[in-house]
């Protein structure tokens, strides 16, 4: 069973993440980078299916030279081996482009299964999976919160807010994964020593095939027109309980008309 | 003038308030057609007349329920083809994201997600309004390329009603072979709260870890001011509260015109789904908590105090 990640490396969400004024891209330079946390979630589903039969896990990443870190961060966690493409074509892409290279690397890959997160914690549109499965012609289970392989049957059960569904298509297919679904492992001493020694292959665009004009902010099928901070809420008024807080909420709600 | 697909988002027939909001953000970029697939249209047409929808595209058929997204995906791609809309209006759901994404790939057309707004370009195509990081930037935007395919946020827009023709034309719809090998091979309906929806309410009480599990003081402080009870990740993981509650990043985004945190802190991932909230209140026993950053009115105290005195109180005044 060959498993394919798709991970994404992503300006941390606890940082002051912001654009680059240049081209209103999102600034990946000024801000540090690390593997979308909700990425971590389909590296762990990718171990568990491999380590439950006989499985091989690679990981796959697009973007500039940094993003090598959400590579070696699920080699630590345990994947096999990585792919990581970078090109400076790619800079501005968006996800059409995006989902254009990915499935142009996985079909120089083996696959039997493609995990993805639900979304990238940077752009959080949630496209990707679906875009791959329409590129590759093979079924897309999105938001997964449990897969199950058996044969060359793939099940999940997903959790929607009108029903919960399960749902079944035959291998190879994309599956998405929520943060519902495991509670990814931290890399151990031995995890990091041995991803040392693991494989990472660069690729380029000229090694896929694609077309440099297919990509990139000039390709892109979206434009960024402006950008704005939210300016801070003006700090509001808080009051310490004395026993009679909950009085005090019900006269400020009231003076609001929410009451 | 320009035709507006709307893909529809109900319930067996019944027109989720999502869907009264696109049709009437659809009349200020064009003329709304709304797209039904599924049962029960008869049903529907009447609120789809009554928000503007001056077609009402029907795709039906007895198995379209077993597939994913796939019928839906079909029939847009089938009316963008044959109707040549100015753009296609979907739902900004898991659902409406997946259909999306497809729809995207198949016209070769920019996609945009989670807008909050749309509206004229002038004169080159339509622009969309955005929340990002986490409710920190605000972007507006363009699809540059084919056929805008814009998801629209819940709450987006006040509905507005305005006659519509809603001139039914039904669309046979054939499933690839490809699409019927995903199956949906059991569906078990969730029971409804009673409440508000949590993404259509005009009032939000949400709590946090700080409930130590009993949310009967969050759902009565709700309950008395009709509002919808939400909950922070660390309740729904510690299975105090359903997932489809969850509030944030990897819940739900909501935006109503007042939010209450009760026992929550105020991570930067609870913050991505609730701080474009008109108005903000906040109960929390640590005066240090980032949750009051962002309030209008906080209290520092316990929550099992605060909730349950402010009930009465709200209770004692209503009379
Ligand atoms: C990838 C990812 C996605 C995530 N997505 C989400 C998401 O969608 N939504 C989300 O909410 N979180 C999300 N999180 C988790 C988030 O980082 C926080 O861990 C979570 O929001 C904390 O929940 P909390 O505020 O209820 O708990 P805590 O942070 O533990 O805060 C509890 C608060 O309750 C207060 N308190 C305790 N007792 C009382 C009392 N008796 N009365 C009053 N106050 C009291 C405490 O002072 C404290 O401030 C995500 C995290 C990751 C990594
Ligand atoms: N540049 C990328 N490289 C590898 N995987 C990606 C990339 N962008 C998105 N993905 C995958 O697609 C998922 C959804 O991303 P998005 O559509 O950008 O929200 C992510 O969780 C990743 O699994």
């Amino acid at each position: 069973m060959n498993i394919v990640v798709c991970v994404k490396h992503v300006p941390d969400a606890t940082a002051n993440r912001t654009f680059r004024a240049s081209d209103n891209t999102v600034d990946r330079a000024g801000v540090d980078g690390l593997l979308s946390e909700l990425d971590e979630y389909a590296v762990e589903e990718a171990l568990k299916i491999a380590e439950a039969g006989d499985g091989e896990v690679t990981v796959l990443t697009m973007g500039p030279e940094p993003a090598t870190d959400a590579i070696r961060k699920s080699l630590q966690m345990g994947a096999h081996k990585g792919v990581h493409v970078s090109d400076d074509a790619i800079h501005g892409s968006d996800a059409i482009a995006t989902s254009l290279v990915l499935a142009a690397a996985l079909k120089r890959l083996e696959y039997d299964l493609v995990l993805c997160g639900m979304a990238s914690t940077d752009g959080v549109m949630g496209l990707v999976p679906a875009m791959l499965a329409e590129r590759l012609g093979i079924p897309a289970l999105t938001y997964a919160v449990e897969v199950s392989i058996d044969g060359d049957r793939v099940t999940v059960r997903r959790d929607s807010d009108t029903a919960v569904e399960t749902v079944v298509a035959p291998l190879p297919a994309v599956v998405s994964v929520t943060d519902q679904i495991n509670e990814p492992r931290y890399p151990s001493f031995k995890g990091i020593m041995a991803a040392k020694k693991k494989p990472v292959e660069t690729w380029t665009l000229a090694d896929l095939d694609v077309d440099a004009s297919q990509v990139g902010l000039d390709a892109a099928g979206t434009a960024v027109t402006s950008y704005q901070a939210r300016p801070p809420r003006s700090s509001g008024t808080v009051i310490s309980d004395e026993g009679d807080g909950g009085v005090q909420l019900v006269d400020f709600l009231a003076a609001q008309k929410f009451v | 003038m320009s035709e507006i697909l709307v893909l529809v988002d109900h319930d067996d027939g019944a027109v989720r308030k999502t869907t009264t909001e696109l049709l009437t953000i659809a009349r200020r970029l064009g003329e709304p057609s709304a797209v039904y697939v599924g049962a029960g249209a008869e049903a529907a047409r009447e609120t789809l007349q009554a928000y503007g929808a001056a077609k009402v595209y029907v795709a039906d058929s007895p198995d379209m329920d077993e597939y994913l997204v796939a019928p839906k995906v079909e029939v847009l791609a089938q009316l963008m083809a044959s109707a040549s809309p100015a753009a296609v209006l979907i739902p900004s759901t898991p659902e409406g994201k997946d259909i999306a994404g497809r729809l995207a790939i198949r016209t070769d057309s920019g996609v945009i997600t989670d807008a909050v707004d749309a509206r004229p370009g002038g004169g080159e195509g339509l622009e969309t309004t955005q929340s990002v990081f986490a409710g920190g930037y605000t972007v507006e935007a363009r699809v540059t390329r084919g056929t805008p395919i814009v998801t629209v946020k819940p709450n987006s827009a006040t509905p507005e009603q305005a006659e519509g023709a809603a001139q039914v034309e039904s669309v046979s719809v054939t499933i690839p072979d490809s699409a019927r090998a995903t199956r949906i091979t059991d569906r078990q309906p969730r029971t409804k709260s009673g409440r508000p929806e949590l993404t259509e309410a005009a009032i939000v009480v949400s709590g946090g870890r700080g409930t130590g599990g009993d949310f009967a003081p969050v759902e009565a402080f709700a309950d008395s001011l009709g509002a919808a009870v939400g909950a922070s990740r660390a309740a729904v993981d510690s299975g105090w509260y359903p997932h489809a509650f969850q509030v944030g990043q990897t819940g739900k985004t909501v935006s109503p015109q007042l939010y209450v945190a009760a026992g929550i802190s105020g991570a930067i991932q609870h913050r991505a789904g609730m701080q474009t909230s008109k108005t903000i209140v906040a109960v929390n026993k640590d005066s240090d908590s980032p949750i009051f950053d962002l309030v209008d009115f906080g209290v520092v105290g316990d929550l099992h105090k605060i909730l349950p005195q402010a009930t009465e109180e709200i209770t004692r005044r209503k009379g």
